[in-house]
């Protein structure tokens, strides 16, 4: 009975244990390393750079780094107006974005077109790529790109990396992870 | 030398292809009768003038009218502050004129612009390309029979268009001493 003690965990050396699923933690590191593509494309990007320096923060969710390189960001911030002539851009640099990945609309232009109803703008960059949150306003408050990306955080949390991993293997014909 | 001044001494050396000057507000404004000698006029006002600043070069669609279109050329003397206005009529069957470009080297892109807006061509321009709109946009957005909400057109991995959504649109803003709510864009009759 004196060696099983001995190989038992002793929680005063090594402190506390939590148990998880990898699923769990894999989302729980993931959700708070979300590396923004800040796709400034008018004045919501003013907003943008706001929601980066210190009064907001966007480092307490763990999303300081602003990658200006689509290879390294998880989430492309889409603030601004989207003409025809930069569309095609956008598309480009979403496709470029390593999967998985996310896109926040921000502001009233991002979302519809805004009040820019003419034959210039794009009505909505939904209608080139996916978008999971969209923004409110004009351009919207700082806080309101932080509760989006909080629900973005929410969304990752509910994604089951593991399994998904596994279908895309199974749809591919790759090894099971 | 004063605005009116200035507006005077292109009078003398152009004679019958000036007219005016009219006064509002305290700005000159010369209208020149042939737009094909619109480049001898400018290089005058600059060499000869001092109006050394091109401020700015736009243009007006008078649909249904003839001449369709007006340039406007906004003149300054920088070391007098003088200020002068010329416009010059161009018909929509030539839609075309001569380039200031060898004047002021600011028409470039002024010029570029009017060629992508209103479809107007300046001869001896060495560069007109579309500024604005992307090459293969086979339209001028700016014209008044040019619809608001635009037309459908794609080049393929360069851009495309839709038609827009106007929900009933155009919104327009009323100006008014009113309060926001009166004030802010609705969708408005002529009548009202």
């Amino acid at each position: 009975m004196q060696t099983q003690s001995e190989i038992g965990y002793n929680s005063k050396i090594e402190g506390d244990v939590i148990i998880t699923r990898v699923d769990a933690a894999l989302a729980w590191f993931q959700k708070n390393s979300v590396w923004p593509m800040p796709m400034g494309l008018a004045c919501c990007g003013i907003e943008l750079m706001a929601v980066g320096a210190s009064r907001f923060d966007i480092s307490r969710f763990g999303s300081e780094v602003m990658r200006f390189s689509p290879r390294q960001s998880d989430c492309m911030i889409v603030a601004g107006t989207v003409t025809y002539k930069m569309a095609g851009f956008v598309k480009r640099i979403y496709d470029q974005m390593p999967s998985p990945k996310w896109v926040i609309a921000m502001g009233a232009c991002a979302s519809t077109g805004g009040m820019y109803r003419s034959y210039a703008v794009l009505q909505g960059v939904d209608k080139i790529i996916p978008v999971d949150v969209y923004v409110a306003g004009c351009p919207p408050r700082p806080e309101a790109v932080l509760d989006a990306l909080m629900k973005i955080q929410e969304q990752i949390g509910r994604e089951p990396i593991l399994s998904k991993l596994n279908l895309v293997a199974k749809l591919t014909g790759a090894a099971t992870p | 030398m004063s605005n009116l001044d200035s507006a005077q001494s292109l009078k003398a050396k152009f004679g019958d292809l000036i007219s005016g000057p009219a006064e509002f507000r305290g700005e000159i404004t010369l209208h020149i009768a042939d737009a094909e000698r619109m480049a001898e006029v400018c290089a005058f006002a600059k060499n000869d003038l001092g109006f050394d600043y091109l401020v700015d070069l736009s243009s007006l669609d008078h649909y249904g009218e003839d001449p369709r279109w007006t340039l406007v050329y906004e003149l300054r003397n920088l070391s007098t502050n003088a200020e002068l206005r010329l416009k010059t009529d161009v018909s929509e069957e030539k839609s075309e004129l001569p380039s200031v470009l060898s004047v002021w080297a600011t028409a470039n892109w002024h010029e570029r612009e009017i060629y992508d807006m209103m479809g107007l061509r300046f001869k001896g321009h060495p560069d007109l390309r579309r500024i604005l709109m992307w090459e293969g946009y086979p339209y001028h957005p700016l014209r008044k029979d040019f619809p608001l909400a635009g037309k459908p057109t794609n080049v393929p991995e360069v851009a495309f268009t839709e038609i827009t959504p106007m929900e009933g649109g155009p919104f327009v803003t009323l100006p008014s001493s009113g309060d926001a709510v009166s004030r802010e864009p609705r969708v408005r009759t002529p009548e009202e």
